[in-house]
């Protein structure tokens, strides 16, 4: 834990300095009022959103997967982003501008309790069989979300949403993310009942818990958290599988420390892709989609095949 | 109705569809040029039909489910990045990548390679389980999409030309070239099928059933696997990828004809996927007047109808 923080804190201060405009601590401690401008209006937003991002995202990820009590389960994986897709056309389409938060957090809120409900309906033989139809529901979403955007010549702004980017985040576009912060505290604060709906329905509603009232608020906290990622950056795939996955692997199942765990690492992750993305083709950038697919695809094969191994 | 007189209708269907696409407006003054250019379009859609009709079919036979298709498993995907991987190694106006029985082999290859390695894994250890390969399908297909994604933000917009017409579905700009060489390949392809739907009848008991009966499940499972593998680079290649339609024609086909014999199947899953895509394509064409895209449209309906199976619980 301690080496996670001490890393994110050294990496977030060095990312502060990596861009195309100049930027020294020479500067910034001569008080340049260029360089403090281009720190407030531009780095420290991005460090900002890039923090938010990752830990709201694996913290989403982690309370999904306690709800639908599957290993591979995950905003990414369970149709979440994709309605929050679908919320944000039908706004364009009904309102005539992409704002309605309340109808994609709703729309997306709707999906998720949806999914939940099938995966809870179903019985499968096989815990892999949930992200995949986790995956192909979350096609459906996006493919009905793109028959609207394509009858009101709205694809286009349904692309951007596809493609995470932070390079263009400014000071004043990314404050909804600070949603995370309290989203947070409240899921540590609320997290043994969430544990607890992670055992079972019948496990849950024996302890004496109001299992649908839990599942409820656990779907509200990871929807409207990915949906607020998704809005502002874009889509961070396999994030939030992965982060959970590789905390629990070395720190074991306790909700409620696993919690701020979560949050650093996602942090992390999305910090050093982001980095990385900044400076692999210097001066230009690549969006970040791309290499966290690349890291996290890697890393999900890895642990379906180790889930593999251990299985038989 | 037998299930004869219900292939009777079918191939009608599909009979009348192909001539109202040849036929309509035809003088003896135009026909040469009009049949030149109709004649591909709808030989396209009969191929592409009959691929993924065919390959879904088997496909679900195998992994003994009623969900999922070679297309959700990253096929498409593939298909794509091979396509952009050409273009960035060559160049987008290189003879090299403008040669369309050059780019048709490389994916053919790519995608044959592609279930070769995911076959590997699958039979790797003792106990094999189809959908955890499957799985690794899906990852592996979003990691093509976004290295093509990735390739794609480097490339000149004069080559990104060249790779956009693949990216969707598409029945106007048919490549002639291809539809004549691939009707032989769909041929033998679908008759290699068509000789094993006896293996298919049994596989669909179960596969430790099969097991028990006497089927070598590894061989047939890798056989089905590199059939699909070239029926589904023959339809994409052809038309570009339709993520549903596969699975929206193979229940289609089992919910019309009860049979469970795939000496049946196999020829009425090809009949219904060529009667709904030309159908559909007519329709969308002169009553919607090109306002929407058959893909978008058959996306829709697909997803609609995967969700009710789901809450229908109808997944094997």
């Amino acid at each position: 834990m301690k080496t996670l923080s001490w890393t994110l804190i050294v990496l977030s201060v060095l990312s502060l300095f990596v861009g195309i405009g100049q930027l020294s601590v020479v500067d910034l401690v001569h008080g340049d009022s260029k360089s403090w401008q281009l720190l407030i209006t531009s780095r420290l937003p991005r460090l900002a959103a890039v923090l938010l991002a990752g830990a709201g995202l694996s913290i989403a990820g982690l309370i999904m997967q306690q709800i639908s009590q599957n290993r591979f389960a995950s905003p990414s994986t369970s149709g979440t982003i994709e309605c929050a897709m679908l919320g944000y056309v039908l706004s364009l389409v009904i309102f005539g501008d992409g704002s309605q938060l309340w109808l994609i957090f709703a729309t997306s809120m709707l999906g998720t309790l949806l999914f939940v409900q099938f995966i809870n309906r179903i019985q499968f033989k096989n815990a892999v069989f949930v992200p995949l139809v986790g995956i192909i529901f979350g096609n459906v979403v996006s493919s009905i979300a793109t028959f609207f955007a394509y009858k009101h010549d709205a694809v286009q702004n349904l692309s951007s949403w596809t493609v995470a980017n932070f390079a263009n985040l400014l000071q004043g576009d990314y404050e909804l993310l600070y949603v995370a912060i309290p989203f947070a505290l409240f899921s540590y604060l609320y997290a043994t009942r969430i544990s607890a709906v992670g055992l079972g329905k019948d496990f849950a509603v024996n302890l004496g818990l109001n299992y649908q009232q839990v599942l409820i608020i656990g779907v509200l906290l990871v929807s409207v958290m990915s949906a607020s990622v998704v809005m502002i950056v874009g889509k961070l795939p396999f994030l939030g599988l992965i982060v959970p996955n590789l905390v629990s692997r070395f720190y074991g199942d306790n909700l409620r420390r696993n919690i701020p765990l979560t949050a650093l690492l996602g942090a992390l992750i999305v910090l050093g892709c982001d980095l990385l993305g900044r400076v692999i083709i210097f001066p230009y950038e690549l969006p970040i989609t791309n290499i966290i697919s690349l890291v996290g695809g890697a890393v999900f094969v890895f642990f379906i095949l180790q889930g593999e191994k251990n299985a038989r | 109705m037998h299930d004869n007189g219900k292939l009777m209708v079918l191939a009608i269907t599909a009979v009348i569809f192909s001539a109202l696409f040849l036929g309509i407006g035809l003088t003896a003054d135009n026909y040469q040029y009009f049949l030149s250019r109709r004649i591909p379009k709808v030989l396209a859609m009969i191929i592409a039909g009959i691929a993924i009709g065919q390959s879904s079919l088997a496909f679900q036979t195998i992994t003994h489910n009623r969900i999922l298709t070679p297309s959700i498993m990253g096929f498409d995907s593939l298909y794509l990045f091979t396509k952009v991987l050409v273009v960035v190694a060559f160049g987008g106006l290189s003879s090299i990548a403008m040669n369309s029985y050059f780019n048709f082999a490389v994916s053919v290859v790519a995608m044959l390679g592609f279930s070769a390695l995911l076959f590997g894994f699958y039979f790797r250890g003792e106990r094999q389980n189809l959908m955890v390969l499957l799985l690794l399908g899906v990852i592996l297909g979003q990691v093509f999409d976004s290295s093509s994604s990735f390739l794609i933000m480097l490339m000149d917009p004069n080559e990104f030309a060249s790779v956009q017409a693949s990216m969707f579905a598409s029945f106007n700009n048919i490549n002639v070239d291809l539809v004549y060489l691939s009707t032989p390949l769909l041929l033998l392809a679908s008759w290699r099928l068509y000789r094993l739907n006896r293996l298919l009848d049994v596989f669909w008991l179960d596969k430790d059933n099969a097991v028990s009966l006497g089927v070598d499940v590894k061989k047939v499972t890798l056989q089905i696997l590199m059939l699909s593998a070239v029926l589904i680079s023959i339809s994409t290649a052809l038309i570009g990828p339709l993520l549903f339609f596969g699975l929206l024609v193979t229940n289609l086909t089992r919910e019309i004809f009860k049979s469970y014999q795939h000496q049946v199947l196999l020829t009425a899953v090809s009949l219904v996927s060529v009667a709904s895509l030309l159908s559909g394509q007519w329709v969308v064409e002169n009553l919607f007047g090109f306002s929407t895209t058959l893909s978008v449209v058959i996306n829709f309906i697909g997803g609609v109808y995967f969700l009710t199976m789901l809450l229908r619980n109808k997944i094997v």
